[in-house]
């Protein structure tokens, strides 16, 4: 059964690691459905967080050949216990000043924020899990969206795990 | 034989000599660190990025280095020294196309685990990105086939990343490792340190096994009542040979052995059931659709052993022992997973290992398979038949010999028909199916192994792709001995395309082709060529008396096939058992 996984990886901040991380999805056919790298608490290593959708046993496999790279010091499937799940999002949405109160309940609502005002156009940041970010890009579309970008998800477990 | 080699002076003096610290260029860096290494022999090929490391290399006679006629050749080479030995190939080539024309034989090396550094120079620092003259970027392109790459920065990181490679590429599940040298870099001077120690965070391989499931296992032998082992390259790279025979003298459980198994069991031991597979013999692949356990020993069920996956070895239970655990699992459901090193593994489980007693009836099945459906070919006194070739070179060289092979009709005879009884005495290209392997690869083992008979066995098509490396043999007196199948035709192709594309033979025939015997004597090399039994023999023994290099072509009918055949889709149990008379 084919299960959406939020993988967290260790690895060496090197150079070409990315690389070396998305090449191997890629020619496994293992599909990323959203890539995340940055600093980890270690100094020298970065912590990546992908969203891959596949079975029990393409996760398995993916773990495995990810263990197989040298720059690979940990591989942990996060949503495998419970875990906390961020992305951030930021949208330009059409906001003549007549619709503007409007769209602010919603920024509201959602305790998003905005963090520009254009002549006609405002920019909504809103973060949460994936659902959250979806449905305030529901909520805005009749709008006009203009731009749309999302950071991908990372996350972690939570507790102590 | 001399390759552009002076006496070698002892290990120990070289490594005194090479090991005091001191400020030189990464060239000197390089080749100190691969001195240290234990580097005997690099296989190269000179270029704009390289010339630091070349430069470095006028007048250094502590390893050799041997100047092939293409890199291709060169990283060929370095392949079937790794895996006549078990030591590490080192292969050198300039950037940009020098890099790119190791892409096949990197590739090749990684499908088979074959221990190799390969050395690369880049551009500048400077000048990478800027598509600069010759530039490549070969840590890109070789990603997906490397074990592991470096892209060097320093000079004083060099000793570290070669002590890494050398490390990396030779332990664990063994494979390429790539080093690529810019050549500001290989210019710049600094402290030249030696690195003894290897703290890689990221790579532990397992060695030892879980004993848990060693217990699962000997239980499972206990009950199976047909049981066999799939044994597989692992077993030749781990050095499990000895402990393989013994696991198999204490179990009594009859052994298939798979192309780059071939060696790491006596193939004239009455449990050997031969080759498994496509062109696997009847009693391996009715033996695996019938067992109700099946062990893995270094194997990776690749597709040419398995054939229709869904309906590989539909009764048993599978055990798969590997040192890579992504093998486990990837092609075939196991059901008891090992994880280690394959001689470590057999070294915890001989002692405990018993008969299995309730696998009499299954043995003495296997026995009636194989007096039923030994392996034949329809000789002729008027043709030559590869088949019989294959079976006169063994003959002639008392099986002694180190076999390399290209890929085709030819390298599934000598599979068939060469029985190989030692480990590291075939080498060929089994993953990736590389043509153009056969005969350079032989000169490597050569170089290896200078007091053994190499025999390098080719068709007509992949003699054809590497056949400049004839000059090599020649000048420096390597005395390989090559055989020519020659059909004609793209033999494997050809039967494909008559039993499963209806004979249409689409662009297989090497008509026309060079005379062998002209090009081996344009090269220096002694040439001979046989059209009957009576020729070849007389060739051969006088090609095998030749102290230096000598090519056979051997004239043989195009029409032959191999046979049995399991044709992709099917199960290994629907064979072509071929023209049986």
């Amino acid at each position: 059964m084919n299960r959406k996984h939020t993988i967290a990886i260790l690895v060496n901040d090197q150079p070409g690691v990315l690389q070396r991380v998305s090449g191997l999805f890629g020619r496994r056919g293992f599909n990323i459905e959203s890539i995340t790298v940055g600093a980890s608490e270690e100094p020298g290593l970065s912590r990546m967080v992908i969203v891959t959708t596949g079975s029990d046993r393409t996760l398995e496999q993916v773990q495995k050949q990810l263990y197989k790279l040298i720059d690979v010091i940990k591989v942990v499937d996060v949503s495998g216990n419970p875990m906390v799940a961020r992305e951030l999002g930021l949208i330009k949405v059409n906001a003549e000043p007549s619709v503007r109160p409007e769209i602010l309940g919603i920024v509201e609502t959602f305790r998003a924020a905005v963090v520009d005002i254009g002549p006609s156009t405002l920019i909504v940041q809103v973060v949460g899990d994936p659902d959250k970010i979806d449905a305030m890009i529901e909520l805005l579309k009749p709008y006009g969206i203009r731009e749309l970008s999302r950071t991908g998800v990372t996350a972690m477990n939570r507790g102590s795990k | 034989m001399s390759a552009q080699s002076a006496t070698l002076k002892s290990k120990d003096e070289l490594i005194a000599k090479w090991s005091k610290p001191e400020v030189v260029t990464g060239s000197e860096m390089l080749l100190r660190s691969l001195l240290l290494e234990g580097v005997d022999c690099v296989f190269g090929y000179p270029g704009g990025a390289v010339l630091y490391i070349y430069d470095a290399m006028y007048g250094f006679d502590d390893f050799k280095h041997l100047l092939t006629r293409h890199e291709q050749g060169a990283i060929h080479a370095a392949d079937g020294y790794a895996r006549s030995t078990g030591k590490v190939g080192v292969c050198i080539a300039t950037s940009g196309p020098g890099a790119t024309n190791l892409v096949t034989g990197i590739a090749t090396a990684y499908m088979d685990s074959v221990p190799l550094v390969v050395i690369t120079g880049n551009v500048a620092t400077a000048a990478m990105g800027t598509d600069a003259f010759q530039e490549a970027d070969i840590v890109g392109i070789t990603l997906p086939i490397t074990k592991h790459s470096y892209l060097v920065r320093n000079a004083e990181d060099i000793p570290r990343i070669v002590h890494e490679a050398f490390h990396i590429a030779n332990t664990g599940r063994k494979g390429p490792v790539l080093i690529d040298i810019p050549k500001d870099v290989s210019a710049n001077k600094g402290l030249f340190q030696p690195v003894k120690e290897v703290s890689l965070r990221g790579y532990n391989p397992t060695v030892q096994p879980n004993r848990g499931q060693l217990d699962k296992l000997l239980k499972a032998i206990e009950e199976a009542e047909r049981p066999i082992v799939l044994a597989g390259g692992g077993v030749i790279y781990s050095g499990a040979h000895q402990e393989l025979y013994e696991f198999i003298a204490k179990t009594e459980i009859p052994i298939t052995t798979t192309l780059l198994g071939l060696g790491g069991f006596p193939s004239g031991h009455e449990l050997h059931m031969g080759l498994p597979g496509m062109h696997g013999t009847y009693t391996a692949n009715k033996a695996i659709q019938a067992a109700d356990l099946l062990i893995n020993i270094g194997a990776r069920f690749d597709d040419r052993v398995t054939m229709k996956v869904q309906g590989f070895a539909p009764h048993a239970k599978i055990v798969h022992i590997d040192i890579d655990p992504a093998e486990i699992g990837k092609n075939v459901a196991t059901d008891i997973p090992i994880v280690g090193d394959i001689r470590a593994v057999l070294q915890a489980l001989n002692p405990s290992a018993k008969r299995a007693n309730r696998a009499d009836a299954w043995r003495a099945q296997i026995r009636a398979w194989k007096a039923e459906k030994p392996l034949k070919y329809r000789d002729s006194e008027t043709e030559l038949k590869p088949q019989w070739v294959i079976s006169m070179i063994h003959e002639t060289t008392g099986g002694d010999a180190i076999v390399t092979t290209d890929v085709g009709q030819h390298q599934m005879w000598v599979a068939q028909f060469y029985p190989f009884n030692k480990p590291r005495s075939f080498i060929t290209s089994g993953g990736l199916g590389t043509m153009g392997f056969g005969f350079p690869s032989a000169i490597g083992a050569q170089i290896a192994n200078p007091d053994r008979t190499v025999v390098s066995i080719n068709g007509d098509g992949g003699m054809q792709m590497c056949a400049q490396e004839l000059a090599v043999c020649a000048i420096n007196n390597i005395p390989v001995k090559v055989a020519i199948i020659n059909n004609q035709v793209l033999g494997m192709v050809r039967q494909w395309q008559e039993i499963i594309y209806d004979n249409r033979f689409s662009h297989i025939n090497l008509e026309g082709s060079p005379d062998f015997v002209k090009l081996a004597e344009a090269y220096g090399v002694r040439g001979f060529r046989a059209r009957n039994k009576e020729e070849a023999r007389r060739a051969w023994t006088e090609a095998l008396a030749h102290p230096g290099p000598a090519v056979v072509e051997f004239v043989v009918p195009r029409g032959e096939n191999v046979y049995p055949m399991v044709t992709q889709g099917s199960t290994l149990d629907e064979m072509i058992l071929g023209d049986d008379e």
